[in-house]
């Protein structure tokens, strides 16, 4: 019970303090934090309280930009359950999506079924990538923080020398549009949305959220992944296989994330595309998870919240107000649930203060 | 011959800055504060070096304010990790991916308040080289290091010895491991584990700092979100790759220093014609992951780096 109350009081405050601080910097900076909220408004309702005109392509963004970090709020989620810290979901998912390039170009098959062995080639391409770090902890003890670090950078040159040189991109840019059999586009949901890239992609994404809460809560083999979480030793001690689960772990962590880099590809695009630099889902789904408490339904939840930063930048952006306004409130409320301890200490204390009835252990 | 002669000095200007961040990385980890926030410190050391050289020029000296303003930066943005990390006991890895993210937001915002635009305005000459007069004229070696070199290649050097002897020659440097050895080990002899843990994060703040800022005044014509581009992970690499020790920090700075500057240079050697550029990037990512393989077991790097200190424990 007080386990659960922290949970949600936690990441509430966290977020509270996050876009307060973010006012106050607009503020500071001598532009308007209502004006930010007005975005963040319409971003989420399509409606411009202050013109009064009602545009859904507003939603459908919102919801094309809460998609993918969902999937690698899932991804890093999955790990930190089994006690890993993925920050690699940026290069599972830059895997993912040069699979689904290959699939999307070179495998020819009816519509539905070759959307699906796109989705397909993707996950198994994440779950690879993420394969090797969770391999080289296991076998090396070799920290995975680094090497997810150092194997998303690969990636980004992968992606790149594939989009180039595999893909044969023309303007070294982008490749060819993908066919549409092999695309999660739909007319319709543009249509009912005003033509945003709203598509398909959104039936992956919350059917992926449901096996994640299955896989957690309602198995033997989630039990066991979260036991390695929760105490290493005393996991090994019960005669699990913690090696196995930890390699386990860091493939389904991939998978979310290479099922990301398809929908990005192949549903918010229709093209593999060249990077300059990674264009941070990864990190994204650092602080989707991390607001999420790892639950299943916290991602979904968080994902809404920072997909809607995401899609407000533009109109924050057209209002006057520097559109990194948004990072800037998604790395504090990072910060702020990191220094859980120092928040749930505070809260104790004041909780000290009051009667005694009032006073409740609060754990981590 | 000749393209190694010309190649030598581009190498030297890209392992520079990797150099010292990577310095700075082991301060912070020999201290037991795992600091993966050395990009972001170098992104807000770049754009304030970038931003204060802008806004002096065309003063001779205001590369020189410029980067001391990138160091202060540096230390007061590590500040937040310090903080976070040693006061509030948040997890180091989570706090400095906050500080990552929340260096590019900064960065760019202020970019846009200050010159309303996504990058800094241009400054015209940035730091300008020197040459060591009558070493310059030496043959061969004087063209390959002491002619038309950046003053922060030496300031790199002189790091390097400076920390060698701080860490392993001062009762200082001998805290400083202790508190990343073991820590309650180190608290029984009276050692204060929270003061040095913030000494070893700020000055990494300051290293930090000083590489953003050498970054964007000697590579770059401004700060833009790109100006520091994975810079930090490459310094984090080396202090890997260096086994945490300054000598093995700038021998892995200047190879990966070189196989940038052999990223360049491929397409007038014959043999690397045919490898694409990617991979040349990808080179020291690659190798600092074997060569995490390779030295696992052995116990290299700082014991108790990234664990939450807890006076309690035995």
């Amino acid at each position: 019970m007080a386990k659960s109350r922290s949970a949600l009081v936690v990441p509430s405050i966290a977020i509270l303090l996050g876009f307060a601080l973010g006012a106050a910097v607009l503020l500071a900076t001598g532009r308007s934090p209502i004006d930010m909220f007005y975005a963040m408004l319409q971003s989420v309702s399509g409606k411009n309280l202050r013109a009064d005109t009602f545009n859904p392509r507003y939603i459908g963004e919102f919801i094309v930009q809460s998609m993918p970090i969902m999937l690698t709020g899932l991804s890093v989620g999955f790990a930190f359950r089994t006690g890993l810290f993925n920050i690699g979901a940026e290069g599972q998912l830059m895997v993912g999506s040069i699979a689904a390039v290959a699939v999307g170009l070179w495998v020819q098959a009816p519509p539905v079924i070759h959307v699906l062995l796109v989705l397909l080639a993707a996950m198994l391409a994440g779950g690879l990538w993420g394969a090797i770090p969770g391999f080289l902890k296991a076998r090396f003890n070799v920290h995975e923080v680094v090497v997810t670090i150092m194997l998303n950078y690969v990636a980004l040159y992968l992606n790149n020398w594939a989009i180039v040189s595999i893909f044969k991109s023309v303007d070294r840019i982008k490749t060819e549009v993908i066919p549409a059999t092999a695309l999660l586009k739909s007319p319709a949901l543009a249509a009912l949305t005003n033509g945003s890239r709203l598509n398909w992609g959104f039936l992956p994404v919350l059917l992926s959220i449901l096996v994640y809460w299955f896989l957690i809560e309602k198995t033997t083999f989630g039990y066991g992944l979260r036991a390695v979480g929760f105490n290493k030793d005393g996991a090994l001690y019960a005669g699990m296989k913690v090696n196995r689960s930890i390699v386990s772990s860091m493939i389904i962590a991939g998978v979310f994330a290479g099922l990301a880099g398809a929908v990005i590809t192949v549903g918010t695009f229709s093209f593999g595309r060249a990077l300059p630099a990674a264009e941070g889902y990864g990190f994204d789904g650092i602080a989707v998870a991390l607001v999420g408490g790892n639950a299943a339904i916290g991602v979904f939840l968080s994902g809404l919240l920072f997909g809607m930063l995401k899609a407000a930048q533009p109109l924050m952006q057209s209002q006057g107000i520097p559109k990194e306004i948004a990072s800037i409130i998604q790395a504090s409320i990072v910060l702020f649930i990191a220094m859980k301890y120092g928040i749930e200490y505070l809260m104790k204390k004041i909780r000290m203060r009051k009667p005694p009835v009032a006073v409740e252990e609060v754990e981590s | 011959m000749n393209l190694l002669l010309t190649m030598i000095p581009i190498a030297l200007v890209y392992a520079t800055p990797l150099v010292i961040a990577a310095l700075g990385g082991l301060y912070s980890e020999r201290s037991g504060i795992v600091n993966i926030a050395l990009e972001g410190i170098m992104m807000v050391g770049a754009f304030t070096a970038a931003s204060v050289t802008v806004v002096l020029e065309p003063n001779p000296m205001a590369a020189y304010y410029g980067i001391l303003a990138g160091v202060l930066a540096g230390v007061v943005f590590s500040l937040l990790h310090a903080f976070a990390s040693i006061n509030l006991k948040a997890d180091q890895v989570v706090s400095g991916t906050a500080l990552n993210i929340l260096a590019g937001g900064v960065t760019v915002y202020l970019c846009q308040i200050f010159f309303d635009q996504q990058r800094t305005n241009a400054f015209t000459t940035g730091l300008s080289k020197i040459s060591l007069p009558g070493l310059a004229d030496l043959p061969v070696l004087g063209v390959l290091l002491f002619k038309d070199v950046y003053p922060t290649s030496y300031a790199a050097i002189l790091l390097v010895l400076l920390t060698w002897f701080i860490v392993y020659q001062t009762p200082f440097g001998l805290r400083l491991r202790a508190c990343g050895e073991n820590p309650q080990a180190a608290a029984s002899m009276g050692i204060s584990v929270l003061g040095m843990r913030y000494t070893g994060v700020l000055i990494s703040g300051a290293l930090a700092g000083l590489a953003g800022a050498t970054m964007v005044l000697t590579q770059d014509i401004q700060y833009t979100l790109g100006s520091v581009h994975g810079a930090g992970f490459i310094a984090l690499a080396c202090l890997i790759f260096g086994k945490w020790n300054p000598f093995g920090v700038l021998g892995a700075g200047l190879f990966f220093g070189f196989s940038q500057a052999l990223s360049i240079y491929a397409g007038d050697i014959p043999f690397l014609q045919a490898v694409p550029l990617d991979f040349f990037y990808m080179l020291p990512y690659i190798l600092t992951v074997i060569a995490l393989v390779a030295f696992s077991g052995k116990s290299v790097g700082p014991k108790a780096a990234g664990e939450l200190y807890d006076a309690g424990k035995r």
